[in-house]
């Protein structure tokens, strides 16, 4: 093999020992040495009052108590319940069937042990099908206007306004508001819920379908495919350039919700999207769950960048299956931001299958007290000519978790194919913990691979530098962290760059700013 | 009104072991003084204990900006009473645009009762007056935009804290070694840069230094000579002179309980240096 390593990748050994090194590291910034004991006490309080803060401060968290459904279905699931969910969407027959199957495929498949805790997912004690308006608006004013109020606190209609070229907002289990620019209809692009899409695309919809992620994929994509709701089907004819993003934003609004958004993107030939979608719900005491599956096709020569901003509450499972299908001279990129949810498992794929292929994934993740995010991404180089780039930055903050998991796989025949996978991980006190599970698989002579991991504290002397120059230990702290993640944020379209920073910033000051 | 820096007594230990024992200098707003010393005398030590550094502890003494002693803050308050420090090695912040972080380090030490979280000092009104100091300086327009000290030569670090020193016009900097690293003509750059900064302000300045040639640039009024942990000499350019012609030699002899210690400083520094190569 003729690896043109950047670095030499660390053997399974040296990342046991990295590991177990960075668990057994005893000494934070909270620990500095400080000489004056009365501060020190100060120090505690405020860290205390940080830690609280997190939870406190999740600024989505409100919830429209008064939201009046026009379907709930009791806790659990059932046969009996995806039959009635087909029957009111009044779906053809085939995608009965396949619900029925996925639902089959779902009882059989084992929870995962790997990845995350999931011992306290109750299956029995959610709500897999929720109605909250009868029909989708159009226009904001045929929302029903408590949910319509709900989507004005999170911005949205002002950002469709703003600098988006469509919007979808999914409710609970439904799209209740969709848009897309006149113009971009009138080149035939099609932005619609995925429902919708299966009345009125039944072709385009049943080509895809489950064809990039099939049931048998996952146990959560089974369950997905079982009862899934509402999400984004997106066709870009060949050719056509969609200049400014369409965006998705999606809401669980009830306690022991499960929300199955199902969203399929086609980039023909030598067209381009930007797909944005952000994420909240309120806080509860028990868990709700987030489980969607996001196909992507992208046609030679195309372009599509799907971005992530996940900011779920802390009670949410976010288990998430991404992946996406790359054809000659096609490039697919993730920005995937995850800074909320109780456990996040999402792992966005890229397969490269066409000659001159080219995957990015950019992902940055964010544990503070209670989480954890194990993300990472996987790339699949299946032709020749192909490149990819993998880029992880991860902050763990007051006892959270953060753990990269990617696979980076060339298959016998790619040759010539590039890959450079970086994950840096930031460490911010000694109660919180980063962990890296690379896995690379090559089958292929004719290739470069570059691997570099690094794991780092907020160091005293950068801390040190910045508050001598009169910034306090928390501001400091927050500026080397937006500086660490630096390089995804400056990816982002400008608008969510603020807002990713104005997350980041709430998450590192635990106070309102 | 003029304020005074006033050390007295400062003994000050790292890692449990004592480097500075019992050093005494007194700084008006407005005074230039020039510390100088052998390697290992205490000079960094020195510099990073008035800063506020968390690895070194004070065991002694009191340092007193304008009556108050200051060696009970926080290195942020420090700042923000007036002490500035221009580093030897200053440290990279990755993803930290220059202006970003002066933005940042000029509203907290120009409004130190700002709450946190409440707003920078305005866009427009910072970029000008960040340009213009840029402009004075010779500071390359691009500078503001990189990454602070990510990836700067030697000449470039030292320019950027001559750059902050200039926006954030304390009442007094020390400069720890800024001529180590530097060609003659970088020398000369930034001591023009100091001069011209300080003589606006008013700031006192404390040059560290063990080498005559940025006094020739940045004339002190005073020189100080830290041996073994402690001051011994206290004079004006004729000190610079002196050990310019005649070493330490001197110093070791005329002070011989202060030469044991250095001794040991040294042979400790000169440890230190090899642990690190």
């Amino acid at each position: 093999m003729r690896f043109g390593f950047s670095s030499r990748p660390l053997d399974f050994d040296e990342y046991r020992l990295l590991r177990n090194q960075l668990n057994s590291q005893t000494t934070g910034r909270f620990e500095r040495i400080r000489r004056n004991p009365e501060r020190r006490a100060n120090m505690s309080v405020d860290l205390s009052a940080q830690v609280e803060g997190i939870k406190d401060e999740y600024k989505y968290g409100f919830r429209d108590s008064d939201a009046d459904y026009s379907f709930k279905s009791g806790k659990g699931l059932s046969r009996r319940l995806v039959e009635q969910i087909s029957e009111m969407k009044g779906e053809p027959d085939w995608m009965r069937q396949f619900r029925l199957k996925a639902l089959e495929v779902f009882q059989q498949k084992p929870t995962p042990t790997w990845g995350g805790d999931l011992s306290a997912l109750n299956y029995d004690d959610i709500h897999y099908y929720m109605k909250a308006a009868d029909r989708q608006g159009k226009t904001w004013d045929d929302v029903p206007a408590d949910i319509k109020r709900t989507f004005d606190k999170l911005g949205i209609p002002e950002a469709e306004r703003k600098f988006l070229a469509g919007v979808g907002a999914q409710y609970e289990s439904e799209v209740v508001y969709h848009s897309l620019r006149e113009d971009l209809q009138k080149k035939g692009v099609i932005f619609v819920d995925t429902d919708t899409a299966v009345r009125e695309y039944p072709d385009l919809v049943r080509e895809y379908f489950a064809t990039i992620i099939p049931i048998h994929d996952n146990k959560f994509a089974a369950l997905n495919s079982a009862v899934w709701s509402g999400g984004s089907f997106v066709y870009i004819p060949a050719g056509v350039k969609v200049d400014i993003p369409l965006q998705a934003y999606f809401r669980i609004n009830t306690e022991n919700m499960g929300q199955f958004e199902r969203t399929l993107i086609i980039v023909e030939e030598g067209a381009q999207v930007h797909y944005v979608e952000g994420c909240t719900a309120p806080i509860y005491t028990s868990e709700s769950l987030h489980s969607a599956v996001v196909e992507i096709v992208v046609k030679k020569g195309g372009r599509c960048r799907y971005t992530t901003i996940q900011n779920w509450a802390n009670n949410i499972y976010n288990l998430v299956t991404k992946r996406a299908v790359a054809h000659e001279d096609a490039l697919m990129e993730w920005v995937d931001g995850n800074l909320g949810s109780r456990l996040t498992m999402k792992y966005p794929a890229v397969y490269l299958v066409g000659e001159g292929a080219r995957g990015e994934i950019l992902s940055i993740a964010f544990a503070g007290k209670g989480q954890h995010q194990d993300a990472g991404g996987k790339v699949v180089h299946a032709a020749p000519n192909t490149s990819s780039r993998i880029i992880s930055k991860s902050i763990s903050k007051n006892g959270g978790r953060a753990s990269y998991r990617g696979l980076l796989k060339v298959a016998d025949g790619a040759h010539g194919s590039k890959s450079n996978v970086v994950c840096d991980a930031l460490i911010l006190d000694s109660a919180s913990r980063s962990d890296t599970y690379p896995y690379i698989e090559i089958d292929e002579d004719d290739v470069k691979i570059g691997h570099e991991a690094s794991v780092s504290k907020i160091g005293e002397e950068q801390l040190f530098y910045l508050m001598s120059r009169g910034l306090s230990e928390a501001e400091a702290s927050t500026l080397i962290v937006s500086g660490f993640i630096e390089p995804l944020v400056k990816e982002l379209p400008m608008e969510y760059a603020v807002e990713m920073n104005k997350l980041i910033q709430l998450q590192m000051e635990g106070s309102v700013g | 009104m003029t304020k005074t820096l006033e050390i007295k007594d400062l003994h000050v230990a790292i890692g449990g072991k004592e480097i500075l024992k019992g050093v005494d200098l007194t700084l008006r707003q407005g005074e230039i003084h020039a510390l100088m010393g052998p390697n290992g005398s205490g000079k960094s030590t020195l510099s990073y204990a008035l800063m506020g550094h968390p690895s070194y502890e004070v065991l002694a003494g009191t340092a007193e900006l304008d009556g108050e002693n200051i060696l009970e803050l926080e290195a942020d308050e420090r700042a923000k009473k007036g002490l500035f420090l221009a580093f030897q090695y200053p440290t990279a912040i990755p993803g930290v645009t220059v202006a970003n972080f002066l933005r940042h380090a000029v509203t907290n030490v120009r409004t130190p009762d700002r709450k946190e979280g409440e707003d920078l000092m305005p866009m427009r009104e910072f970029r000008k007056e960040l340009r213009e100091t840029m402009e004075e300086l010779g500071v390359d327009g691009e500078f503001a935009r990189r990454y602070l000290n990510e990836g700067f030569s030697g000449g470039e670090k030292k320019r950027a804290e001559v750059l902050q020193l200039a926006m954030l016009r304390p009442a007094f900097a020390i400069l720890d070694e800024t001529d180590s690293g530097l060609d003659i003509d970088a020398v000369r750059l930034v001591s023009e840069g100091v001069n011209k900064v300080a003589a606006r302000a008013g700031t006192g300045v404390l040059v560290i230094t063990h080498y005559q040639r940025i006094l020739n640039y940045i004339k002190p009024q005073f020189v100080h000579i830290l041996f073994g942990g402690r001051i011994v000499e206290n004079g004006g350019n004729e000190l610079v002179d002196k050990l310019e012609r005649e070493g330490y030699d001197w110093v070791r002899e005329k002070y011989p309980d202060a030469a044991v210690d250095e001794d040991e400083l040294e042979r400790r520094a000169l440890a230190e240096s090899k642990f690190a190569f």
